[in-house]
């Protein structure tokens, strides 16, 4: 009989370790499910982890892993905050789609000028407008306690609908003979998010989730702002104590993760995306819960899971080619790897003990 | 525009249709909130129905072997949640965003090559004369059979938990677990029986949606539907009868969009199809105003562990 014993504080190893092992076991589970598929799982599992880091193309796949990891760190980072003090505001997805239109909304309107403040301001577009989204579920919640978690993604829905309808309507490029999506960004030079240095795949997003994890890191284990998070997560009472305004602390936290997945959206419009089109939105938002849990809500492990997140969306590419692994296999995988982590964080807080029940119980 | 062309009888009648997958899925999620367990899973429990149910539904010919797939589908599902809750003591908010993310891709992926095929027919009460009534015929009793268990469940859960002893431990459960533990309920049973529902209903909400509604499977069928019916569930302060008027509000809305795109009414087609989850934060904003959610089980999302 084996029995679950509460541990007086949280393990220290056990939180930095439970990560490691959840993705070993994602890594059998997935093997299992790549079988199940007819595909050779060692061979399936090295295209996907091995391959693009050590393989003959490793120079171009490296690059591309920042280009995807980018944008899941600079959402988790974000979303990291929100977390720690309890808040779910979980549509960082919408955040992001509505920071792409902001930033495309400030490059079309110049279009086709040519100014070295035309980027600055798609910056400010961006982060302003994911911000705004992002706002929505937290003044909605200070004012009228409605749940954050719902509304912020019931704005997920919203817009996917409103970025399908700029590709149709107002955005939709007048040299595009009809077809839907607007003029290419990424090829207008004084708005495109271009590689720094040639072939790494280190554009301004990038640079973006690098600042955004160190900044974090300073603020939350160096600064009151990020003392009072944990302690509104931990400790809603003793925070209202110590003068933590649950109110403002939502605004902020509801306001700093959407302005970051707004950057994202907006980085990722003027540069990998290039330009908006219907199905912009892929659903970085929601993997990027994954990388923030993954992460242990600590800016140096968001940074190592989204790297890995990348991972599996650059091995997962490549293994659609090579070996026709379909799509939402990948989706699964991540899905299976976020089930697999919450699993053993049992061993975070209590301790397994192999025993008998207790007789002296029974009074 | 031709408003004209919306007749209203179709309007009452399609609007129950629309109802259904919502209502079935939201009956579920509240007799799991009633058992204080916060499933944020539903959207990946109706998508994982909705493709199990397609399959057995289509290999068997058969739209009740569907929605028995669906439901054990939807409670396969679930049962992941609440092993990882109950026995794990995983935080419900995450472990259920797992099992949406989780769902939408083993939906995606079981679904391919089955995109773009019809559903077999299901079956339509069609009483002779009673069917054929002017008004009441079509609104009332020429629908599928399944606008009518969901009915009947909506009912079914009403008695269960205001009339039953079960119910009452379930509620209790819910309000208080350390209390129903020390009066010797099996507040882990009860509550992983109540997850297994919810899932099971979720599942067939999704066979709903691919058998009926749509009839066809098309990847990302459910469209935040799921999220819709965890939504409803709050507007009805947990409580069946409201439950259902949310249901048929929120379908009535959803199919007054659709007519007013069939219409040709001057509004851009994607901002129509806003209005549903627009309405629904609207709905969670006044439901929620003022009263701060005192109508929701006390022990909503929090974790037991018999030995604290």
């Amino acid at each position: 009989m084996i029995r679950l014993e509460k541990r007086p504080t949280h393990s220290h190893v056990w939180t930095w370790a439970t990560p490691l092992i959840a993705v070993l076991a994602t890594m059998i589970a997935g093997g299992l499910m790549f079988m199940l598929l007819g595909k050779d799982p060692f061979a399936t599992l090295r295209t996907i982890f091995w391959d693009p880091l050590f393989g003959q193309h490793a120079s171009y796949y490296r690059g591309q892993l920042l280009i995807k990891a980018g944008p899941l760190i600079l959402i988790a980072v974000g979303l990291s905050f929100g977390f720690r003090a309890g808040i779910w505001n979980i549509g960082a997805e919408g955040q992001y789609i509505v920071g792409a239109i902001c930033g495309a909304a400030v490059a079309l309107a110049f279009y086709p000028a040519a100014g070295w403040y035309i980027f600055p301001l798609m910056v400010i577009a961006g982060a302003l407008g994911g911000m705004a989204w992002g706002l929505i579920p937290g003044i909605l919640r200070v004012r009228y306690g409605a749940s954050e978690t719902l509304v912020s993604l019931m704005l997920v829905y919203v817009a996917e609908r409103l970025v399908a309808q700029m590709a149709l309507g107002a955005m939709r490029n007048p040299e595009g003979m009809g077809m839907p999506g607007s003029r290419v960004i990424s090829r207008y030079p004084a708005a495109a998010n271009t590689e720094i240095f040639a072939g790494t795949g280190m554009h301004w997003g990038v640079v973006a989730a690098l600042i955004a994890v160190i900044v974090a890191y300073v603020a939350l284990s160096r600064h009151m702002f990020g003392f009072n998070i944990r302690l509104a997560g931990q400790s809603p009472r003793a925070a209202a104590f110590s003068g933590v305004q649950p109110g403002k602390l939502i605004l902020i936290c509801t306001g700093l993760s959407g302005a970051l997945a707004g950057l994202a959206g907006m980085f990722e419009v003027a540069g990998p995306a290039g330009r908006i089109s219907i199905d912009f939105g892929v659903g970085y938002g929601f993997t990027a819960i994954i990388v923030a849990f993954l992460g242990r809500l600590h800016p140096v492990g968001i940074l190592l899971a989204g790297l890995l997140l990348a991972l599996t969306y650059i091995g997962g590419e490549s293994a659609q080619t090579a070996i026709g692994l379909p799509a939402a296999a990948i989706q699964m995988f991540q899905g299976m790897l976020l089930f697999f982590l919450l699993a053993f964080d049992v061993l975070t807080n209590y301790r397994l003990r192999l025993a008998r029940p207790k007789a002296k119980e029974v009074a | 525009m031709d408003l004209s062309a919306i007749n209203p009888v179709l309007l009452i009648a399609s609007l129950m249709v629309a109802s259904t997958p919502i209502l079935l899925a939201a009956i579920g999620e509240l007799v799991v909130e009633k058992a204080g367990v916060l499933n944020l899973g539903v959207e990946g429990m109706m998508i994982t129905g909705a493709i199990c149910g397609f399959i057995a539904a289509h290999h068997s010919q058969s739209v009740t072997l569907g929605y028995i797939g669906a439901a054990a589908g939807g409670a396969a599902l679930a049962l992941v949640f609440a092993l990882l809750t109950q026995f794990l003591l995983s935080n419900q908010v995450a472990t259920g965003l797992a099992l949406t993310l989780f769902g939408l891709g083993f939906a995606s992926l079981a679904g391919q090559g089955y995109n773009g095929i019809k559903a077999p027919t299901s079956y339509r009460l069609d009483i002779p004369v009673i069917s054929d009534l002017p008004v009441i015929g079509p609104i009332l009793f020429s629908h599928d059979i399944m606008v009518y268990v969901s009915l009947l469940l909506c009912l079914g859960v009403w008695i269960f938990l205001n009339r039953t002893r079960a119910g009452l431990i379930l509620r209790a459960v819910g309000e208080n677990h350390d209390a129903a533990h020390a009066l010797g309920y099996k507040v882990v049973l009860v509550r992983c029986l109540a997850i297994l529902f919810g899932g099971a209903c979720a599942g067939l909400g999704g066979a709903y949606l691919s058998l009926v509604r749509v009839p066809q499977w098309t990847d990302g069928l459910t469209a935040g539907a799921g999220w819709i019916a965890l939504a409803i569930v709050v507007f009805a302060s947990w409580r069946p009868d409201r439950l259902l008027i949310g249901a048929y509000l929120f379908g009535g809305i959803t199919v007054l969009q659709i007519n007013l795109q069939l219409a040709r009414v001057p509004v851009p087609v994607s901002l129509l199809a806003m209005a549903p989850y627009i309405v629904t934060i609207l709905a969670l904003v006044l439901i929620s105003r003022g009263r701060r959610s005192s109508a929701s089980p006390a022990m909503i999302g929090r974790p037991f562990h018999a030995t604290q």
